[in-house]
């Protein structure tokens, strides 16, 4: 494409509005190249309040959020006094940026990817960081008074001081992806607060368009990120802002450029992603004001701003910017004029504006990107203002229809007053500051071009959507407070408190002192802003109210005379009360994004489901086993080479025990279910071959290990199962069922991935051991870890950390056994009661020296009187192992484990009741106080200056025995103890406990037991 | 003596496999056991198979004769937390049979 495309930093010739400017002495604002822009790092003190002005609005946010729902005044306090740091920190660091001087706090995040969290700012972050933070006060005060006391006042302020966060991150971030983590930020916050109002179903539906498109958008951006980070090899703003010419020249340009623009358009709701905006109109007044016209869209014109200088400057960039720009003006400013809800005009004029600044920012030309941003402050400030006033009319009339409000003047002339001045500012009347930014864009348009569609299209639509303007704005203006009195409203309004329209007064006085004398008041921060994107080649421009007579007056001249002449020539076709803009009004944005989300969300969705999913849980199963087989089969195939012959030499006793074990393994499998008794007892042989396996081959700690556990596990199923339906073996025998193909498949695929995790042991167990970390762990065990067991060295010292770890990991699996028994019942016992019970039972009921029960009681009472005798010894051999533990096999698990398991004892040896009636065990005392002292074992070593869990020892002299080492590892080491004892005896008993309810429930009278999920509800 | 430890891991893992791949909880969860057991006897067993030669030090002799303590350190913690893990899933196990009635791994027959 042949459009000459002016790159970045060329000055442009001086036109006559400047000239003739100049040569009248009219207030203006040269701006003189002062030097290479400079970065300063680290030592201002300004530069340490960046990462503060970020964070402040989170922690805030958080704060409010904590307050209690009725905390209205506090919580807008609270927000006020944050806006108002913000504010402040804001404008107290013009001084540090006035100069062209980047700001950067970097923090040091992961260096090896080239990602750092940079806080920066130049002249146009701080022009939008400071717009955010005064609007957002603003919109506190207003917020304050608009919100119904219905209304939860801290949650609504929470989700909007955390936007405000999100929004001075993009602004303030020097880093791609930093910019992109807030982008979605503001999309997830904005989401929120347009779905604030959840109850209306108007509020979801508008919050869901919204998030839909905004996120898909941000996504786009992340990989726009991505591809420019690649582009020039750093993810540092500054950097990637430097590289200009490298990115426009690169093949990936392309690609980049439309995944960023994607971004920017859907954020900024340009042509086609417009439509979203008016639908998050749904949000409370103070929302669509800040949000959805103030800040969160302008942080796509935003993004095309700061990468104006890196991306603009091609023909690619021209037609789309530009044309796309034009699209969203015209359409924006045609449809405003046919809403009949003031906010839904209003959200039309804001995308039509937007349009405005993407036409600019696509002219490639350093004085639209001039023109683009002082639009972007203009607008913001007469269209918060317009919106802050159309709440106040809602509140006080009730409605926001203009078909329903007239002649508001004469209730609140002071309000109208206010909103007629910021509408003729939004509509371009001289004197007002839209004039100004919309007298620059169309000295742009009118600029003479080479290819005849440009030069027609740019000015033609530049007037006509201007017309439409002025026509939106007095249909406004006039519809809502001009007319007979209103005669439709429930209720008489009248004005509203002075402090909610503080906020707007303030916006209108910015832009009449912008409109008036922009010189004196926006012109340095404006000049400012523009150099750090142009950098000190700044195209000269002037900021005046009369620049003579020229194009751009009389274009705007053109507009305001056609605008007031179309009003006139539309006011019958209004006042029919239409419902849609004409001709476009079938084209609904909405219903087609509908249309499409139910497509692939629900349709193509459910359809993928169907394909590829199943809830059952067998063939999820069998896929991952058949996967997980063929992962380590390729590997293991390619590169398993000969097998040598073993080095260690045959051991028929070791032999003898897994003939056992494997016959064990062979049988749970066979009997696991018609038979789960036996079943449970073979996994207890394997398990016991496991534990000689350990013992043989020199691990006496995993021996002791899985004999206890192998203990615990057994009770922990046997009270299980008296809950598991009973099922005979002759009841479902079905000789087809037996070799059915699943049931062969299943064979087959167990016993290949059996064969194959043996071929791979074996191929593990016969090569050379690697020179691993052992040696420098059995060489430091003694010497700098205190022991000399040094599994357990290794466990409370080197990798105490891991340790933690685990025994969180404990703690909280327990936590959770105990929380699901305390929700959930068992099912019924599905076995009547054993026949020998019901023989006792008779038999006592015929005995006088009986009652029914005594035999139960007395029941294994030999062996009760045993294990309650051997409670003490259990306790002393547990603090035994305990203790031998650093030198010895033993240690907290060992100990812990056997000291639970005395705790169960009695529990089986006296019964549940027996046994709580004279021994209160609190487990999750227990697994608290654990946790606890490994912790604070742990964060002492931060005391003397060391790493968390940095163990010291020295050696101590105690009597009798002599010189022992004490290491701290041993106090980390109790912790484990307590912690194992806790969560051990915590499962089981939770599950012993459901007998307990069962007997209760079957002490009821039959009938009364309702089905377990209706007692549930009870 | 590897090739009867690695035959014994690979009937434990096949025999677990087999269980895993049943339609009936209390075989799921006996399978899971069996597995767990061959795993922790296969990160046990890539320390290699030495006798005599438990990681407890004594004075005076070479570090090279001690079996390696590493796989030993991870197994004693996965001993633990594999019993944490079926008490869960046996208490998961019985909620699940008291909601659906039944002891199918899906909560309803097929």
């Amino acid at each position: 494409m042949a459009f000459p495309a002016r790159p970045p930093g060329q000055r442009l010739p001086l036109k006559l509005p400047e000239v003739t400017a100049i040569l009248q002495g009219s207030a203006t604002i040269v701006w003189l190249p002062v030097g290479q822009t400079s970065t300063v790092c680290g030592t201002m003190s300004g530069v340490a309040l960046l990462p503060f002005i970020i964070l402040l609005p989170f922690i805030g946010a958080l704060a409010i959020w904590l307050l209690p729902a009725r905390a209205r005044s506090s919580a807008s306090l609270l927000a006020g006094a944050v806006a108002v740091a913000l504010t402040a920190s804001c404008l107290w660091l013009y001084g540090s940026v006035a100069d062209g001087t980047v700001l950067r706090n970097e923090l040091t995040w992961l260096p090896q990817f080239g990602l750092n969290l940079v806080a920066r700012m130049d002249g146009l972050s701080w022009l939008f960081a400071t717009m955010i933070a005064g609007i957002g006060g603003l919109i506190v005060l207003y917020a304050h008074y608009y919100m119904s006391p219905k209304d939860s006042m801290p949650r609504f302020l929470a989700f909007l001081l955390a936007f405000k966060g999100a929004m001075l991150g993009i602004v303030l971030s020097g880093n791609l992806i930093q910019i992109v983590a807030f982008w979605e930020l503001t999309s997830v916050f904005s989401f929120l607060l347009i779905g604030y109002w959840h109850h209306t179903s108007a509020a979801r539906d508008g919050a869901r368009m919204a998030l839909v498109i905004t996120g898909a958008g941000g996504f786009a951006l992340f990989g726009g990120m991505l591809l420019l980070g690649h582009i020039v090899g750093s993810y540092d703003l500054d950097v990637v802002l430097a590289a200009g010419d490298k990115v426009r020249s690169d093949p990936l340009y392309t690609p980049t450029l439309l995944l960023i623009l994607l971004a920017a358009f859907t954020k900024s709701a340009q042509f086609p992603f417009q439509f979203w905006l008016p639908r998050a109109m749904a949000a409370p007044t103070p929302v669509s004001a800040y949000l959805h016209s103030a800040t969160m869209v302008k942080a796509g014109v935003f993004l095309l701003t700061v990468f104006w200088p890196v991306l603009a400057g091609t023909s690619t960039w021209f037609w789309i910017v530009t044309y796309v720009g034009l699209a969203t003006l015209l359409l924006g400013a045609y449809s405003a004029i046919f809403q009949q809800d003031m906010k839904g005009l209003l959200a039309y004029s804001t995308v039509s504006h937007l349009g405005l600044i993407t036409t600019l920012l696509g002219m490639n030309s350093q004085l639209a990107l001039v023109a683009a941003v002082f639009h972007i402050v203009n607008h913001a400030t007469f269209k918060a203002s317009l919106f802050m006033a159309a709440g106040i009319i809602d509140h006080e009339a009730g409605t926001r229809d203009i078909r329903k409000l007239s002649g508001l003047y004469r209730y609140m002339p002071a309000t109208a007053t206010l909103a007629i001045v910021a509408s003729a500012a939004m509509a371009g009347v001289p004197l007002l500051n839209g004039f100004l930014s919309k007298e620059m864009f169309f000295g742009e348009t009118a600029l003479r071009n080479p290819i005849p569609f440009v030069d027609v299209s740019l000015p033609a639509v530049a007037i006509v959507a201007s017309l439409f303007a002025v026509t939106y704005s007095l249909r406004f203006v006039h519809g809502v407070f001009f007319g007979p009195p209103p005669t439709e409203l429930d209720r008489v309004p009248h004005e509203p408190p002075a402090l909610m329209r503080r906020p707007i007064e303030i916006l209108v006085l910015i832009c009449l002192l912008v409109g008036i004398i922009p010189g004196l008041t926006i012109g340095p921060f404006l000049a400012t802003a523009v150099k750090s994107v142009l950098g000190p080649d700044m195209p000269y421009y002037s900021l005046s109210v009369w620049h003579g007579f020229n194009w751009a007056l009389a274009m705007s001249l053109v507009a305001l005379a056609g605008g007031v002449i179309l009003f006139l020539l539309l006011q019958k076709y209004l006042a029919r009360g239409i419902e849609a803009p004409p001709f476009i009004g079938h084209i609904v944005g909405p219903r087609i994004f509908e249309r499409l989300l139910i497509l692939l969300s629900v349709r193509w969705a459910k359809a993928a489901e169907r394909l590829l999913g199943t809830r059952r849980l067998q063939p999820q199963l069998v896929l991952l086993v058949a996967v997980a087989t063929l992962a380590a089969a390729i590997p293991t195939l390619g590169g398993i080479g000969l097998l040598p012959l073993p080095p260690t030499t045959f051991d028929p006793g070791l032999a003898l025990v897994w003939v056992v074990g494997m016959t064990c393994a062979v049988g749970a499998a066979v009997q696991a279910k018609y038979h789960r008794l036996v079943a449970l007892m073979l996994l207890g042989g394997a398990g016991l071959a496991t534990s000689i396996t350990f013992v043989w081959y020199s691990a006496p700690d995993l021996a002791l290990t899985q004999l206890l556990v192998e203990v615990v596990t057994t009770i922990l199923i046997l009270l299980g199962l008296r809950w598991l339906p009973q099922r005979l073996e002759t009841s479902e025998i079905d000789p087809f069922r037996r070799f059915s193909l699943h049931r062969l498949r299943d064979l087959a695929l167990a016993t290949i991935a059996g064969g194959g995790i043996a071929l791979l042991s074996y191929a593990v167990m016969t090569r050379d051991a690697p020179d691993g970390i052992a040696r420098f762990l059995l060489e430091n065990a003694y010497t700098e870890g205190g022991g000399r067991n040094v599994v357990n060295v290794i466990l409370v010292d080197f990798r105490a950390f891991d340790t933690f770890g685990e025994i969180t990991v404990l703690g909280i699996v327990a936590l959770a056994t105990y929380a699901l028994l305390r929700r959930f019942r068992p099912a019924a016992d599905s076995i009547p009661r054993p026949e020998q019970q019901r023989v006792q039972s008779a038999f006592e009921s015929q005995r006088d020296d009986h009652k029914e029960g005594t035999i139960l009681s007395e029941f294994l009472y030999v062996p009760s009187v045993l294990m309650r005798w051997l409670f003490p010894v259990i306790v002393t051999f547990a603090a035994f192992l305990l203790l031998r533990g650093h030198d010895l096999p033993g240690g907290g698990f060992i100990a812990g484990i056997t000291l639970a398991i005395g705790f169960i004892l009695q529990y089986l040896a006296g019964g549940t009741r027996w046994t709580e009636e004279r021994l209160r065990i609190l487990p999750v005392y227990w697994i608290g106080t654990g946790l606890l002292l490994a912790l604070v074992t742990g964060a002492a070593s931060w005391l003397f200056g060391y790493p968390f869990l940095t163990t010291s020892f020295q050696y101590v002299d105690v009597p009798v025995l002599g010189r022992v080492p004490v290491a701290s590892a041993l106090l980390f080491d109790i912790g484990v103890f307590i912690l194992v004892v806790g969560a051990t005896v915590l499962m089981l008993i939770a599950i012993a406990h459901q007998s307990l309810r069962s007997a209760k429930r079957d002490a009821q009278p039959p009938g009364k037991t309702a089905p377990m999920i209706e007692r549930e509800k009870a | 003596m590897e090739l009867v430890i690695s035959l014994s891991i690979g009937v434990l893992a096949g025999s677990g496999i087999w269980l895993l791949l049943r339609p009936r909880s209390f075989q799921v969860i006996i399978g899971l056991s069996l597995i767990s057991y061959a795993v922790n006897l296969f990160i046990f067993s890539t320390g290699r198979l030495k006798s005599d030669a438990a990681p407890i030090l004594e004075t005076g002799r070479d570090i090279a004769t001690y079996a390696d303590p590493v796989p030993q350190a991870l197994v004693l913690t996965a001993i633990v937390i594999g019993f944490a893990m079926t008490a869960l899933f046996l208490v998961v196990l019985l909620a699940s049979r008291g909601l659906t009635g039944t002891d199918h791994v899906d909560g309803r027959e097929r």
